[in-house]
């Protein structure tokens, strides 16, 4: 069904040209595995025939046949729905772990950078897997802790073959390997329900599921980064507060047979106007609004969690004690930023045309390039050029003037604090 | 002239003009001819107009893919287009696309409209959103598919 062509990103005839790529082709790339391997037959989510029925654009991402806009709505138009009423993203595709034994800390600690002893029960927290030495960072993900000895991980789908290579390699060279299960909930659905409406959609949903207000939690108590179970007429749920939106929203876990019911009953709830369906396509520009990596593109194997921005996930007593992977790199960076080549930072760029991944920063005074666009679009909540990327120490401050280059023209760009659009997390009344 | 009519009957292949939307003082049949490319552009051309000025933008179908325009390139007046090559491009949310002129030729009008309002592209990809027009010798050039063909193709 996808055509082939109507190339892209390149410049005129008389200007170098870097890419030839056609318009459907970029929309793959943006959502494809960074591994790119062209899977034979595309697998499907719990939820591929709904997507099917509501006239979904599908397209090949990470092994799956996954939905970028719906029929009823526009990239723009989806986007601007989440931020304003609320939007319902399948995420089944993404990898669902469990982590549990008397030594699933320890294990989790020696493979990531994060304090997993200080967090709370029934909280997450953003992560990511380390390479030794390099402290690159192999995926990131999200971590929960349920007990002491329990822990619940999502990690990207785009990396799901490298990401159980690594767990498994490591694993098996863990000196406490016998008191460590690691489990893939497979088939289990996912699905974000995201945007101002979320709460409201999620109440009424719990409250037609447990059918008095008594047994019903206080969602108004339930705060970003809190996770809980509910016991439904469609089995165990875990719902997480948070997302990948910047919006206040909700990521629910399904037994597989249930997923369908499930979404169709959050469906009929928001019917109308207050829920849609939205796809990758703008949860990939919301994400960019929100100041969000998706790896393959702001993050890869040769990033470390501190060149990334995301210090902040780094503990500091992790750092102190060390006895996780590439951590004589991250101490290092850590604690002088000049051990730190370059910063992701975001961009404005000026009117006209966006600057988008794998666009070149340069420096307008000498022309030297400090660095490459990592994700970038025109952002429809906006309605100006937006970008994230990586760019040379020294150069990152926010304010700092620059210029990308787009199809060989140089524009104005304007090293930017991010979110670019303010986040709207549910953290209590 | 071709323009209009093209953009009146858009898809059709060989379009006889309204009366009245020829300036002609007597009666004469304008040949107007059609065709798209495998990257999704459509160039029309009147072949009674002796002036051989061809007008190109992109299909429906590529508007529909590309989603909502932000922003189009166009190539600066006279400058000389080849078959197959890049002469501008058209971004939207999701992505830049490139615009391949379907023939060779020279850029003798750009749509200026777009500047102000890409959107048009989405309203009228095969009318008002033209893009350039092209001063050719023909529209003979490999690869061009008529309309059924090309709806086949897109089909595919």
């Amino acid at each position: 069904m996808l055509p082939r062509t109507l190339r892209l990103t390149c410049a005129r005839t008389a200007l170098p040209r870097t890419t030839t790529k056609s318009v459907f082709t970029i929309a793959v790339r943006k959502y494809t595995s960074p591994a790119g391997v062209p899977p034979v037959e595309l697998k499907k989510t719990p939820l591929h025939d709904l997507h099917v029925a509501a006239g979904a654009k599908m397209v090949p991402f990470a092994g799956y046949s996954m939905p970028v806009t719906y029929a009823d709505q526009g990239l723009a138009e989806s986007h601007k729905h989440v931020r304003t009423k609320a939007g319902l993203f399948d995420v089944s595709h993404m990898v669902q772990h469990r982590f549990t034994g008397p030594a699933a800390l320890p294990f989790l600690q020696s493979l990531t950078p994060s304090d997993l002893s200080k967090l709370l029960p029934n909280t997450s927290t953003l992560s990511c897997f380390l390479h030794p030495v390099t402290g690159g960072i192999v995926d990131d993900l999200m971590i929960t802790l349920h007990g002491p000895e329990d822990f619940y991980v999502v990690s990207n789908a785009a990396c799901a073959e490298k990401d159980l290579a690594y767990i498994s390699e490591n694993l098996s060279s863990f000196p406490r390997r016998s008191e460590v299960e690691h489990t893939v909930l497979d088939g289990q659905g996912l699905i974000a329900l995201q945007g101002p409406e979320s709460m409201l959609i999620l109440n009424e949903f719990l409250l037609h599921c447990l059918g008095d207000t008594a047994s019903c939690p206080d969602l108004k108590k339930f705060l970003f980064g809190q996770t809980m179970f509910v016991d439904s007429p469609y089995g165990k749920l875990h719902v997480a507060r948070g997302g990948y939106t910047g919006e206040d929203g909700f990521e629910i876990s399904i037994p597989k047979e249930h997923t369908v019911a499930v979404t169709k009953e959050l469906l009929e709830i928001g019917k109308g106007d207050r829920v849609k369906l939205a796809g990758l396509g703008a949860r990939d520009t919301l994400r960019l609004e929100a100041g969000m990596c998706l790896y393959g593109h702001d993050l890869d194997d040769s990033t470390t969690p501190i060149e990334a921005g995301l210090k902040w996930l780094v503990g500091k007593d992790r750092v102190a004690e060390g006895g996780f992977h590439g951590h004589e790199t991250i101490s290092r960076q850590y604690a002088d930023w000049k051990q730190v080549p370059r910063r992701r930072v975001g961009f404005t760029i000026e009117k006209g045309a966006p600057a988008r991944e794998g666009a070149e920063i340069v420096d307008p005074a000498t022309g030297e390039v400090l660095g490459k666009i990592t994700s970038g679009c025109p952002s429809p909540t906006l309605g100006t050029n937006i970008a994230m990327g990586y760019i040379k120490s020294g150069f990152h401050k926010a304010g700092t003037e620059v210029a990308v280059k787009v199809r060989g023209k140089t524009r104005q760009a304007t090293v930017a604090k991010m979110p670019f659009v303010k986040a709207n997390y549910w953290k209590g009344e | 002239m071709s323009f209009r009519i093209a953009t009146r009957l858009a898809g059709a292949r060989f379009v006889a003009p309204r009366a009245a939307r020829t300036f002609a003082t007597t009666p004469r049949v304008n040949v107007v001819i059609k065709k798209y490319t495998q990257d999704h552009e459509w160039i029309s051309l009147d072949t009674e107009d002796a002036s051989k000025i061809a007008t190109v933008g992109i299909t429906s179908y590529a508007a529909q893919s590309l989603g909502d325009v932000v922003y189009v390139e166009l190539p600066p007046l006279t400058s000389p287009v080849l078959a197959g090559e890049p002469f501008g491009a058209v971004e939207s949310v999701k992505s830049a696309s490139d615009i391949m002129s379907p023939v060779a030729g020279e850029v003798v009008a750009v749509n200026e409209a777009l500047n102000d309002k890409p959107s048009i592209i989405n309203a009228s990809p095969e009318g008002e959103g033209w893009i350039v027009k092209l001063k050719v010798k023909s529209l003979e050039a490999e690869g061009l598919m008529e309309e059924a063909e090309y709806k086949k193709f897109t089909e595919e």
